[in-house]
């Protein structure tokens, strides 16, 4: 790579910043005034992209791309404006966390909304109508529309600056941001701030969507990545700061266009393509950033936030009534590979919820009692299956074995990701956790010949007699009980008990002598560990596995199997397990639409119950105790 | 009250859910799973191609005097879901088969499936050459032609070039790594001093286009080998046309033909790039007009390949199962051995050694007509000529295969 190369991709990579930048910046603001991690905030960027596209193809010409792109701003701040109006207000007050899941619901919904409307085919727009060609630079073509990124990029983060820094709105965001309940006993009218600030936020997305129509088609696969790409910008540059994003954004693009430009290296005792770094390279940015400044390049310690939810109540040894149904939920368990027998499939899905419930119950350890939110749960679960499947395709070891190493091989990942996750918290843990996972799941897929890359392990199948449905299912069922009630027992334990008092507050527990970290960073490896026998199961189960099982997207289904039973209670993982892998499995069936549906469910649960389902059942329980 | 009200909805809401559709008596159900959601471009034509199929058939009595019915359902573009949605068509749905899958790696866990479980399973799309060599097993067959068999039909004219410096272009994962190995392969067998001067392999669905279509620039390849698609295609074409990167270059380029990835192109379609693909409405056989008719009059929309894969996955099936007798996994799997099926693309079989449909694909230079990208001086290669022979792909095989 000859050094005018290397100027150029900064060139290239600068342009492509901006774009990130744009996606950034209004999570960032979202975020720092409501607190509220919207997940949905890719989705409204892809519908910038899908609406300036109708702008320009529709209307065309210059009025239609360029005008089109300032409709389109204000389209998607509009609609920004009714999901905080119409769905997040309704539930600010529910424990923190709770709103991604109703953001979440927001994703599949629009993700159909979006596929109904505009139909499934990438849909290319027209180039910018006055910057279609390209100059001359450094003796190559930088196309003119690039420029004009490279530019915009720092215009509006100079105007944002501006804005936040001069005017009333700016300083009633600062304000929010550093004390949004201060702000509020201030007189100041707190649902009209989150109001704009959310549609601030949307239109940005929406602007940076509609920026990109001359660049890239609108595809339906956009929300995702968009997502995946702005938290990362967002927790480099400090969550809230502008200046933070906008630098971090330049850092990414800059790293993965020099890989690019690298391509392929001979060290001599073997090639490297660089190329490929591409698919971790932000990950790795962000895990290095968040190990040397936990806050992000340019970011502060968040602001303490009083907790505007209902105050949790301690958790309690299971009432006898609970303690009866667990039991005659049991038996009904055991006995239903004999019901099975005229269904077989009421097994195979008795099986992957049995697996989904390990999975939430060991995330809810860390993130209820431990208050500990991994966004990177799936990294342990693929661990734990990639382990046993790699012992049994290369060892040829027995599923005994390799059901015993699943946990093993989780708990070393989890006690080495964990010593540095537990040095965060909050939001910053969160997404160093999820760092780890994409670190781990890329590293699965780079490594083709341990591995199988993306094809993944083949062929591991359970042994006879675990090849009948009946009998692995009560296997899976057995491992499924002990992990629970171990988890439990964990729970209500002095190291359980520790474990919360660091979690309600950190400074109180160090002065009677509990080492907080120490005391995380085991339940941190417990969790792990638990969550690998899940993964165990799992590729047995399936007798394949790929690197989707790390996917970010399992990480975020054990979130919302949480949320959905409930974050306060212990039963609301096995709930929120049930309902949500059975949901999937059926709603799956019922139309072509299936996200959507799915959305649509879990918003209703979101309005319905928003403690979660148990937390839900719980306080209307105590409620009906508690009348004379 | 009103929140007495939702929660009652929820409830009722999953309830009806999990009752079970009524199914009808008297059909053979085939059970179809696809990434339809991951991968709508292609798969909303595919499934319109089967859907046409199955009327067809059934218009004309159906098969072995029963109709066909098949019952779809989405796998999440993830093969741990996908077995799951297997296991669920074959043991809640009762299906005497099953069929479908797009992506490699989907297509080779559902083909393990299918040889642990002993299910007989069509896979419809998938192109990793693993499915029907490395991979295969006896219940398995595979429709679509492969990523080595598309590279070879490239082959001819990548060699006619007489460029001595490729630099490749692919997607990070099982389809464009092994079309890469392949084209590495065959062009050091057939031209000696290639060169390969550089190799991006950005991950799928995020490609940073102007930085890749740079790199390619910078390293001053004589030719170029593309395996992108769908929106990764349409960025690189666009950033390489603004950067002049494929001026004076020869670019081969797998899939680039079909409509579901050349149309979003519109008029900037790269001319001149040898590819494969499906010119649609430049088929003149007499099979293929009568194909494009009927499917024009039932979705007033012109068909894609997803729809010639779609409407042949079904019409195999149906030539299987008439030649079985039966919906025997066993006799499925003993009638599909040489099985002739005649489709919109001609005549073709499965073969017995590697279970692999000699379906070929059109090669061909892209053209601009009338604003849209089209394929000019284009050739259906059969799949047969550039498959290699039984002997050597049964060494391939892994032995209780056959």
């Amino acid at each position: 790579m000859t050094f005018s190369a290397f100027l150029f991709q900064a060139l290239n990579g600068l342009s492509t910043a901006t774009g990130l930048f744009f996606i950034a910046v209004g999570l960032s603001l979202i975020f720092g005034v409501s607190r509220i991690i919207n997940i949905a905030h890719g989705s409204l960027y892809m519908l910038g992209t899908y609406i300036a596209y109708s702008f320009a193809t529709r209307i065309g010409g210059a009025l239609g791309f360029w005008g089109g792109i300032v409709a389109t701003t204000l389209i998607v701040g509009a609609i920004g404006a009714l999901i905080e109006v119409l769905l997040l207000r309704r539930v600010y007050r529910a424990p923190e966390l709770f709103q991604l899941l109703a953001t979440f619901a927001l994703v599949l919904v629009i993700n159909d909304a979006v596929l109904w409307l505009w139909g499934p085919e990438d849909l290319l727009g027209p180039r910018a109508p006055g910057l279609r060609g390209s100059i001359e630079v450094l003796g190559r073509h930088l196309p003119t529309y690039d420029l004009f990124l490279i530019v915009i990029g720092p215009l509006v983060l100079v105007a944002l600056h501006f804005t936040l820094a001069r005017t009333r709105f700016g300083r009633l965001v600062r304000a929010a941001t550093q004390d949004r309940e201060m702000v509020s006993a201030l007189g100041v009218n707190q649902a009209v701030l989150f109001t704009s600030v959310f549609a601030l936020g949307a239109a940005l997305a929406g602007f940076g969507g509609a920026l990109q129509v001359a660049r890239e088609p609108a595809n339906l696969a956009t929300d995702l990545i968009a997502i995946g790409d702005a938290f990362v910008v967002v927790v480099v540059g400090g969550m809230g700061s502008i200046t933070g994003a906008y630098l971090a954004a330049v850092i990414i693009a800059e790293v993965k266009a020099i890989c690019i430009g690298i391509g392929v290296v001979d060290f001599g005792f073997g090639t490297v393509n660089f190329s490929k770094l591409t698919l971790v390279a932000e990950f790795l940015v962000m895990a290095i950033v968040l190990i040397v400044r936990p806050y992000g390049l340019l970011g502060r310690p968040q602001g303490q936030v009083r907790s505007v939810a209902e105050p949790e109540d301690p958790i309690r040894p299971a009432t006898p009534a609970l303690k009866a149904l667990g039991i005659v939920t049991l038996m009904f368990l055991l006995c239903l590979p004999l019901v099975a027998q005229s269904s077989p499939y009421l097994l195979i899905l008795g099986i992957d919820v049995l697996i989904a419930i390990i999975f939430a119950t060991s995330l809810h350890f860390i993130m209820g009692p431990g208050g500990m939110h991994s966004f990177g749960h799936a990294a342990y679960f693929g661990l734990g299956a990639y382990g046993a499947a790699l012992l049994v395709k290369w060892l040829a070891l027995p599923m005994g074995v390799a059901l015993t190493a699943a946990p093993l091989v989780a708990l070393a990942g989890a006690l080495l990701f964990g010593w540095f996750a537990v040095r965060l918290s909050g939001v910053y843990l969160a997404m160093l956790t999820l760092a780890f996972a994409q670190i781990v799941w890329a590293l699965v897929f780079q490594w083709e010949t341990l591995t199988g890359g993306s094809n993944g392990v083949i062929g591991v199948w359970p042994p006879k007699p675990f090849d009948k449905a009946s009998v692995y299912f009560l296997l899976t069922l057995v491992l499924a009980v002990i992990a629970v009630l171990l988890l439990r027992r964990f729970l209500f334990a002095p190291f359980g008990y520790s474990m919360r008092a660091g979690r309600d507050s950190a400074l109180r527990a160090e002065a009677i002598g509990i080492d907080v970290k120490r005391v995380h960073w085991l339940g941190f490896a417990i969790a792990g560990a638990i969550c690998g026998v899940a993964g165990g199961l799992f590729a047995f189960a399936k007798g394949s596995i790929s690197p989707e099982t790390i996917h970010v997207s399992r990480s975020i289904d054990g979130l919302v199997m949480v949320l959905l039973g409930g974050i306060q209670t212990l039963t609301g993982p096995i709930v929120g397990a049930s309902v949500f892998a059975t949901l999937q499995d059926t709603v799956m069936r019922q139309t072509e639409y299936w996200r959507a549906l799915l959305g649509v469910i879990i918003l209703l649960l979101v309005m319905a119950f928003p403690q979660g389902i148990v937390g839900a059942f719980s306080s209307l329980w105590r409620r009906a105790g508690a009348k004379p | 009250m009103i929140k007495r009200h939702v929660q009652y909805f929820a409830v009722a809401g999953l309830f009806a859910g999990l009752m079970s559709p009524a199914s009808a008596q008297g059909t053979i159900k085939i059970g179809e799973l696809n990434s339809y959601k991951a991968q709508p471009a292609f798969l909303d034509p595919y499934k319109k191609g089967w859907e046409m199929a199955i009327e067809e058939i059934n218009a004309k009595g159906g098969v072995l005097g029963k109709k066909l019915e098949v019952i779809s359902r989405d796998d999440g573009a993830n093969p741990g879901e996908a077995v799951r949605v297997a296991e669920e068509l074959v043991t809640r749905e009762g299906v005497a088969m099953i069929a479908g899958t797009f992506l490699s790696h989907i297509g080779l866990a559902v083909t393990n499936f299918a040889g642990q479980k002993k299910v007989f399973f069509l896979a419809a799309e998938p192109l990793t050459d693993k499915i029907t060599w490395q991979n295969g097993n006896k219940y398995t067959y595979r429709l679509r032609a492969t990523t080595y068999m598309q590279t070879a039909m490239l082959m001819p004219a990548a060699i006619a070039a007489k460029k001595k410096r490729w630099a490749l272009v692919y997607p990070n994962f099982e389809y464009g790594q092994s079309a890469a190995e392949n084209f590495k392969t065959l062009m050091k067998k057939a031209q000696p001093d290639v060169e390969f001067v550089t190799e991006q392999a950005p991950p799928l669905g995020k490609i940073d286009a102007g930085a890749v279509a740079q790199a390619i620039d910078d390293a001053k390849p004589d030719a170029i080998f593309n395996v992108l698609f769908g929106g990764d295609l349409a960025k690189f074409v666009r950033e390489g046309n603004t950067r002049g990167v494929f001026k004076n270059r020869t670019v081969v380029s797998l899939l680039s033909g079909e409509p579901e990835y050349l149309d979003p192109l519109k008029d900037e379609a790269p001319v001149g790039w040898v590819v494969t693909g499906y010119p649609w409405d430049k088929i003149k056989t007499k099979d293929h007009l009568a194909f494009v008719d009927a499917y024009k009059k039932k979705y007033n929309d012109y068909p894609r390949l997803g729809s010639i894969v779609g409407y042949v996955t079904m019409t195999s099936l149906a030539a299987g199962i008439a030649k079985a007798k039966s919906t025997d996994t066993e006799k499925l799997v003993e009638a599909f051995k040489d099985l002739k099926v005649d489709s919109p693309f001609g005549p073709f079989r499965y073969r017995a050694s590697d279970h692999q449909a000699t379906m070929g694909a059109y090669v061909g230079k892209i053209g601009l007509e009338g604003g849209k990208g089209t394929m000019a001086d284009f050739q259906y290669v059969d799949g047969a000529t550039v498959l290699p022979s039984d002997a050597e792909v049964i060494k391939l095989r892994p032995t209780e295969s056959n």
